[in-house]
């Protein structure tokens, strides 16, 4: 694929150089040198190298901001991430985030046969797992997430146990596989299309060997690569559903409740009507949208119907919330640097003025990245920024008493 | 077929363990040559990436070692090695590898036995678990 090409994919020869994807770009807000309208100029004036050797090329977050706005329908993110291929065999790459160590991770996965050792939490606490469920969860990178961010400290496996948890008091047993791969996500947008065809040819392999109908993900980014990308490359015959979604529909029509009440769980199942007995959860809480779960896939409403079912939750919206939010500033863990910074300091900073107590949001990433600036405080913004963060599915399991509750 | 050799890849810090290499070199010491040196400053520098770059390229093993705790030309970087291995520990294990595929030692400058000793032991470990499973398989070169 050349340039030409990807200017046709991705109709970029429809721009009407209006700049609206420039002034509302979270990145080209703080970066003078990183423009969305120039990028797609260059493109257009078949200027090759001004974008392959770029690195500012691998600074779009694709949180899909500007494609949401551009008058003329540019796909913008899918622009990048085509561009991203060329500069990849152009032999050029970002600044990895961490030395490189997650996409290092990433490629040995890819490579079989592997005999990993990612699900030995499940012997404990008694999870309830079925092998011969046609409903599966997807941990994806959550075991490898623990020991990269364990100083910061993030416990993305607390969501993935979370998870399972609050799946078991839906009565739902689901398949945990012990050998699915990393979902290919980031593989896929730093330009490692190789990598990415791999892992999703494992995945798909074992998702049709296992022969489950449903894959449900708590990762809105192994969500949006399974449901928009895997099609591309593989054919999947399964549903695929993100868990507040899943929590969203049996609120509605399955009569699942969330009943304030002492804090006792228990669970009545009669005529297919589950009502789950729950703490009362006092706590004013925000939201912030991931980019993939909201913008990419357009799910907006489901987490906020959960938040606001669960009793005691006082739900406050920021001043930039569903498609205007902003992203937490870093995407695939490349070219992380001073500015994916100041956006997760400003975001914080519109958290703590809507006045909640806590921070939800439905991406373990997004945590990492808030987390990550919250230790890192400089610029003498430490205490103001400081707030509870926590998945929505933790807040679930603490509001039916599942003890893992907060996200570290 | 040739008996399996095993690559073993080791960071060696500048100030004690590679002098120590060395002085195993010019007192004689006889250790296996599977072992391929990388100069490091200090051994607080090794980052996982290192290491897990090490097995994508092939290593069937990796030694990480340094000066003992009292030694550090920058006060403590065996500390922060000891950090880092313990994480990186912990990542090899999600990943499927075994443990004994990667080693911490501390060897100081005079110890040039003790480095060969070190190897010798990593080799004949490596053999018994035999090739690691990221190792790319390489298609006959003539």
């Amino acid at each position: 694929m050349n340039l030409d090409d990807i200017i046709q994919e991705t109709k970029t020869y429809y721009c009407l150089e209006c700049g609206k994807c420039s002034s509302l770009c979270p990145i080209a807000r703080y970066d003078p040198q990183y423009s969305p309208r120039v990028m797609v100029e260059n493109a257009l004036l078949g200027l090759e190298d001004e974008i392959v050797y770029n690195k500012k090329l691998f600074s779009c977050l694709t949180c899909y901001t500007c494609q949401l706005k551009c008058p003329s329908d540019v796909d913008y993110p899918l622009f990048i991430q085509k561009a991203r291929v060329l500069a990849a065999a152009a032999g050029q790459h970002g600044d990895y985030a961490h030395s490189g160590t997650l996409q290092s991770i990433t490629k040995l996965v890819a490579r079989s046969p592997l005999k990993q050792n990612r699900l030995e939490w499940l012997k404990k606490d008694g999870y309830r797992t079925s092998e011969k469920s046609d409903v599966m969860l997807f941990i994806g990178c959550s075991p490898y997430f623990e020991p990269v961010f364990e100083d910061i400290p993030v416990r993305t496996l607390n969501i993935a146990k979370a998870s399972l948890k609050v799946l078991n008091s839906l009565g739902i047993e689901p398949l945990v596989h012990p050998d699915e791969r990393c979902c290919g996500h980031d593989a896929l947008w730093v330009g490692d299309v190789e990598t990415f065809k791999k892992l999703a040819e494992h995945n798909a392999a074992i998702i049709k060997e296992s022969g489950v109908k449903k894959v449900i993900f708590f990762c809105p980014e192994g969500y949006r690569t399974f449901k928009l990308d895997y099609p591309n490359y593989v054919k999947l015959d399964c549903e695929v559903m993100h868990i507040s979604e899943l929590l969203a529909q049996r609120l509605e029509t399955e009569g699942l409740r969330f009943n304030p009440s002492p804090p006792v769980i228990l669970r009545e199942q009669s005529d297919r009507r589950i009502s789950l007995r729950v703490n009362s959860v006092k706590r004013k809480v925000t939201y912030q949208d991931p980019c993939r779960l909201g913008r990419h896939l357009g799910i907006y409403d489901a987490p906020r119907k959960v938040l606001q079912a669960i009793p005691g939750i006082e739900l406050v919206e920021m001043e930039h919330n569903r498609e205007e939010s902003i992203c937490c500033g870093t995407s695939c863990f490349t070219n992380c640097d001073s500015y994916s910074k100041q956006i997760r300091v400003e975001r914080l900073l519109e958290a703590k003025a809507t006045g909640a107590e806590t921070l939800i949001t439905s991406c373990p990433k997004c945590q990492t990245h808030f987390r990550c600036a919250m230790v890192n405080k400089g610029e003498e913004k430490g205490p103001d920024i400081e707030i509870e963060l926590m998945d929505l599915v933790n807040l679930v399991a603490m509001s039916l008493d599942i003890p893992f509750h907060i996200g570290d | 077929m040739a008996e399996f050799e095993p690559q073993i890849i080791a960071f060696c810090c500048n100030w004690c363990t590679y002098a120590a290499a060395d002085l195993a070199g010019t007192s004689r010491v006889h250790y296996p040559a599977n072992v391929k040196i990388v100069r490091v400053m200090c051994s607080g520098m090794v980052n996982p990436m290192y290491v897990l770059k090490a097995f994508e390229g092939g290593a069937d093993g990796v030694l990480v070692a340094g000066c003992h705790l009292v030694d550090c030309h920058y006060i403590d970087g065996p500390v922060k090695c000891d950090t880092m291995f313990a994480r990186l520990k912990k990542m090899v294990h999600v990943l499927g590898l075994e443990e004994e595929r990667l080693r911490r030692e501390m060897i100081s400058t005079s110890e040039g036995v003790i480095f060969a000793r070190v190897v010798e032991e990593m080799v004949e470990q490596l053999k018994k678990l035999g090739p690691s499973p990221f190792k790319i398989k390489m298609e006959t070169l003539a």
